[in-house]
């Protein structure tokens, strides 16, 4: 196919812009990141070369080990309620009928909203005096007096919290679920209807295997985003008590900026990345062979 | 072959009776969930609406005994007022859709349809921020953006906000430019018209609904993003709208936080997001897919 005028550097002339900004914005910055990361810096005094003792220093930092251990604590509490919720959520409502893509749409309502405001609703919620949560448990006799949900014990800041974040993005899972349950071609839910499977049957052999790869990529995205949480944390308990629920993010975001300690930091967000980079890849294998 | 074929059919009008009746229970289990997934906005909203003394009651009224807009007033005029905050965060999310369409509309189109030297490698790089979290590498940010005196900037967070957005942005429009028909293209060169009247004239009309995606999840992220906002900003006429509630939280608490005026800010915030999302629905749900399903 002859292509006149379409020489290889109009190409490059189109991409420029935003490769140049890609560079200065996404590479560049984790370049400085690495190179921080191996220094002694604190805005006040100069940047000296320290190795990977910054490294060394993160784990042997009680700190940073209450936060990484809450932090995978908080993934694994909710990522299994997002993935299991979000899939019967997306079974219900994938039929269609007016009042399942009804359904559909509201679930989704809280996904567009912001993280940082809705967890400020939910800081009302679960206030234990102006909050209605207690207002509901006390009334229906369930506890005698206020629960102390936020920032005075870490499981149950935990599980409050937890509670708000599958409220506000389970509507995600749902939506891809929705869209691959809804991509098996009917022949195939057909057949198995004539052979007399029953439903939960038709699910467990045909449309789980069938959606098996949506399945592990929305385990990996609520994965890396429980990973990375901060906002609904740094709102609703700002790491309380003793900075047991401030998670990795808090606690490099703490280092970064109220402390300063900006070599430090770095390294904290060095080892954060790095963790989510290995998240990654073992899903993606996980995805490839489920391919195959 | 008879007998299979009345096996089959007792089955499904066996089935059919079952499909009634669990039919009305998934209905109302629908709208259960579907109740418990907006209390929470509409109780927000009533509570905004509460007279300043109910809003402050424990434990709170179910259902606001009077009505009022006083939380809204005290917004109003909350520090630098409402305006400023509404108009930091509207500014930002603005300039964060036009930096991400200046940018990836170009780059979508030569990805798509140029030859160019090391396009992989380009592409990887491009992309580089769906592996690297932009809250690692938040740091080296602040300081070059202190540098070049883009902190406290709205155009420095619509930087940040837009390169959190570009991997998505482009790998969106590289597909559906990659999507347009070659004929359309082709009778167009032979024409003699040059490469960007091709992108204006063949590639953006069919693309439109691939741009709407794209200008609205850039609006959604830039609106609601918390945390870049929150070290980018140091002084408050610079806060976007949920940093400003996250402070207003914080610095009430000892007189007691201002639940209705939280709240009031809460339903403001939610409202843009929620209008959007219901009036677009069609685009966010194709993005998620398309952006979803590599």
């Amino acid at each position: 196919m002859l292509r006149t005028g379409r020489n290889r550097w109009t190409g490059l002339a189109y991409l420029t812009p935003a490769l140049l900004f890609v560079l200065a914005f996404t590479v560049y910055p984790l370049g400085r990141m690495i190179w921080m990361s191996l220094h002694n810096w604190s805005l006040i005094s100069p940047p000296r070369f320290v190795g990977l003792y910054n490294y060394r220093q993160a784990f042997a930092d009680r700190q940073f080990w209450v936060s990484f251990l809450f932090t995978l604590k908080y993934t694994a509490l909710i990522t299994p309620v997002l993935i299991l919720g979000g899939y019967l959520l997306a079974l219900l409502t994938s039929q269609k009928s007016r009042l399942r893509s009804l359904t559909r749409t509201v679930v989704f309502i809280p996904v567009v909203i912001g993280l940082g405001v809705s967890s400020l609703l939910w800081y009302w919620l679960f206030s234990t005096d102006f909050g209605v949560i207690n207002r509901i448990l006390l009334d229906l006799g369930i506890t005698d007096r206020p629960l102390l949900w936020l920032g005075v014990e870490a499981d149950m800041s935990n599980f409050a919290i937890s509670t708000s974040v599958v409220w506000k993005v389970i509507g995600f899972g749902m939506i891809l679920f929705v869209g691959a349950i809804q991509a098996i071609p009917t022949e195939i839910t057909e057949a198995s209807l004539v052979d007399g499977a029953g439903y939960w049957q038709r699910v467990g052999r045909v449309v789980l295997p069938l959606t098996l790869r949506t399945v592990l990529l929305v385990t990996l995205i609520s994965v890396i985003g429980s990973l990375l949480a901060f906002d609904q944390f740094y709102i609703m308990t700002a790491g309380q008590p003793q900075n047991e629920t401030a998670t990795s993010v808090f606690y490099v975001y703490l280092n970064s900026f109220p402390y300063l300690k900006l070599g430090y930091g770095a390294a904290l967000s060095m080892v954060l990345a790095l963790t989510i980079l290995a998240f990654t890849v073992v899903q993606l294998v996980l995805t490839r062979r489920s391919e195959a | 072959m008879t007998a299979t074929l009345e096996v089959i059919r007792t089955r499904t009008v066996a089935a059919r009776v079952r499909v009634g009746r669990t039919g009305y229970l998934l209905g109302a289990v629908c709208i259960a969930i579907s109740t418990v997934m907006l209390l929470p906005l509409l109780y927000s909203v009533l509570a905004s609406i509460k007279p300043t003394a109910e809003a402050a009651e424990a434990p709170p009224t179910y259902l606001p005994h009077g009505v009022s807009l006083d939380s809204y007033q005290r917004l109003w005029g909350y520090q630098e007022g409402l305006l400023t905050y509404l108009g930091n965060s509207f500014g930002t999310a603005v300039l964060t859709i036009g930096f991400t369409l200046v940018l990836t509309v170009p780059a979508g189109y030569a990805l798509a349809r140029f030859p160019v030297p090391a396009k992989e490698v380009i592409f990887v790089v491009l992309l580089l921020a769906l592996i690297v979290p932009y809250q690692a590498l938040l740091t080296p940010m602040f300081l070059m953006f202190a540098q070049v005196g883009l902190t406290n900037s709205l155009v420095g967070l619509a930087v940040l906000h837009t390169a959190i957005q570009l991997p998505f942005s482009l790998y969106i429009l590289r597909n559906s430019f990659a999507a347009v028909p070659r004929e359309l293209e082709e009778a167009a060169i032979m024409d003699g018209a040059a490469s960007w009247q091709i992108l204006l004239r063949i590639f953006i009309p069919p693309t439109v609904p691939a741009i709407v995606t794209v200008t609205l999840f850039a609006f959604i992220t830039s609106w609601n993003e918390f945390l870049g906002a929150l070290v980018m900003m140091s002084s408050s006429a610079k806060f976007t709208l949920p940093v400003i509630l996250a402070t207003a939280r914080t610095e009430t608490s000892l007189g007691g936080t201002d639940w209705g005026m939280l709240q009031a800010g809460v339903t403001i915030s939610v409202i843009p997001c929620v209008l959007v999302y219901l009036l677009l629905q069609r685009y966010y749900v194709a993005g998620l897919m398309s952006g979803a399903v590599k």
